[in-house]
């Protein structure tokens, strides 16, 4: 999905699955997902079915991604920063292994 | 149109228990129920099967509970096998954790009490270190806490729906939307009233939670309850790490966690204020360190449908044979009783003698 590039933002990269991707600070994070062709954010943690953005703007919880080591984050709801590990949201979050933060 | 054998008045999961259980046995039955704007105590639960608080000092209350859990395996395999619904139904035994020696010391006498009369709930004190054993990440200031093997949890939501299913599969009718304005009686048959519509049966049970009160008034029963709200929090879905089903935290199948839940006595008031869920969140906190990080992703208030001494009211007009009534404070646990005994009970015509002693008549002999 192609992105409207406007003058003066900022391209910083980031970190999708291990992969270096390129997006705009400023962004959502969903919004950087999409435009680079990613479309599965997550595995549900009830039957493991795969979801991706859905409403961008907060209401659905179908973009949950981990970032940063943290689970169960609303990418659509969050800013792109440099340097960002982002990783898909398998299953519900697991709050023990979390050392990260955004 | 043919008459229904029984009406059920009230489709929570009492009613829909009784309706459910009426059908079982072969009855037709209609169940009658209000619309989506209700007090609806079944829809906002904390889901535990709870036996090791239950009746301790009120035998028959113990024990109709003992049974309840006991049955709960059977009910459970029939709704999965009629409806096909899973209700995630676990007993491995709850705990209720103490902070304090002085909450010990209350759990410790309690367990002294019921085994007195219901040696067989088998309910232990376990302190900090056994429990630890059990529950990975539980925090330092847990001084101990009580475990009985037959407590477990369910999920309360599903069962209320695999009820009304089966009732609806074994041929039964559901109206919702259809509160009931009056009740008369007349030649041995009662013709129950909605804004719109009136049906007629010669059997009739009240089962309408905190509605109850108003409708048995109409009947010449005394059903004095009253509501008592509990606020609960439910967090985003987790990792499994609480195998067992505890006072006031479970883990549902799922993977949320549900905090539940308080006691406040403010009439009929389903709020909820950020000071109790803190208290709530805060001890939650306590008991699991880890819970700290957990996002809550909804609160919310029900009512408790309570009697002045907390234990089940079940009723049966003399004035009106084939009335019934039937409230209680703890729905899910005994959801396996009330659609396996009381249910087939009132189907023959009265109210099984396991119940005799939580009648209405009690509150009356107490006052004078
Ligand atoms: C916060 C909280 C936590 C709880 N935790 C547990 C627990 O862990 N374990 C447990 O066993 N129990 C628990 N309970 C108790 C349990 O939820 C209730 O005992 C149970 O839901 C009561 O079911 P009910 O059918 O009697 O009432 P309700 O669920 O209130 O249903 C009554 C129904 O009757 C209908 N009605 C009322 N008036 C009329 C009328 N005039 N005409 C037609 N319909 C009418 C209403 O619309 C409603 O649908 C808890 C309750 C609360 C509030
Ligand atoms: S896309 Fe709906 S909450 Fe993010």
């Amino acid at each position: 999905m192609p992105r409207l590039d406007r003058n003066g933002d900022t391209s910083v990269s980031i970190e999708f699955e291990g992969v270096a991707i390129s997006a705009f600070e400023g962004d959502s994070v969903a919004a950087a997902l999409l435009s680079n062709g990613y479309r599965n954010f997550r595995d549900t943690p009830v039957n493991g079915a795969s979801r991706g953005a859905f409403c961008m703007m907060g209401v659905c919880f179908d973009c949950l991604v981990e970032i940063n080591g943290i689970g169960n984050i609303q990418a659509c709801m969050t800013e792109v920063r440099a340097g960002m590990h982002i990783r898909r949201q398998r299953g519900a979050r697991d709050i023990h292994a979390q050392d990260g933060s955004l | 149109m043919k008459h229904p054998d029984a009406i059920v008045v009230g489709g929570g999961l009492v009613g829909a228990a009784i309706a459910y259980g009426l059908q079982r046995t072969g009855l037709s039955t209609l169940m009658l129920d209000e619309g989506d704007v209700a007090l609806r105590a079944s829809r906002g639960n904390f889901g535990l099967i709870w036996v090791q608080s239950k009746g301790i000092n009120f035998p028959p209350y113990a024990s109709w509970t003992w049974d309840s859990a006991s049955l709960w395996p059977t009910l459970d395999a029939e709704l999965r096998d009629l409806t096909g619904d899973v209700l995630d139904l676990h007993q491995p035994g709850g705990i209720e954790f103490c902070l304090s020696d002085d909450e010990i010391k209350k759990c410790r006498g309690d367990i002294r009490r019921l085994h007195a009369h219901a040696p067989q709930v088998a309910a232990e004190m376990l302190d900090h270190k056994a429990l630890s054993k059990m529950l990975p990440g539980l925090g330092p200031d847990v001084v101990g806490g009580r475990y009985c093997r037959g407590d477990g949890h369910v999920n309360p939501l599903s069962l209320l729906r695999a009820l009304h299913k089966g009732l609806l599969t074994k041929g039964g009718e559901i109206k919702s939307g259809s509160p009931v304005r009056s009740i008369r009686h007349q030649g041995g048959v009662f013709t129950v009233a909605t804004n719109t519509e009136q049906h007629q049966s010669a059997r009739l049970v009240l089962a309408a939670g905190l509605g109850t009160r108003d409708l048995a008034e109409m009947i010449g029963l005394d059903i004095p309850v009253r509501p008592i709200r509990g606020q609960n929090l439910v967090t985003e879905k987790l990792q499994p790490f609480l195998p067992f089903p505890c006072a006031t935290i479970r883990q549902t199948g799922e993977g949320s966690v549900q905090i539940g839940a308080s006691e406040e006595d403010v009439g009929f008031n389903d709020a909820t204020t950020p000071r109790i869920l803190n208290k709530m969140a805060a001890r939650a906190v306590t008991i699991f360190p880890h819970l700290k990080q957990a996002r809550i992703v909804r609160v919310w208030g029900a009512l408790r449908i309570m009697s002045p001494d907390g234990y089940p009211i079940y009723a049966q007009s003399q004035r009106f044979p084939g009335a019934f009534a039937a409230v209680c404070h703890s729905g899910v646990t005994l959801a396996a009783v009330h659609t396996l005994k009381l249910a087939k009970a009132i189907a023959e015509g009265a109210l099984p003698d396991a119940v005799s002693a939580m009648n209405p008549e009690r509150f009356a002999n107490a006052q004078t």
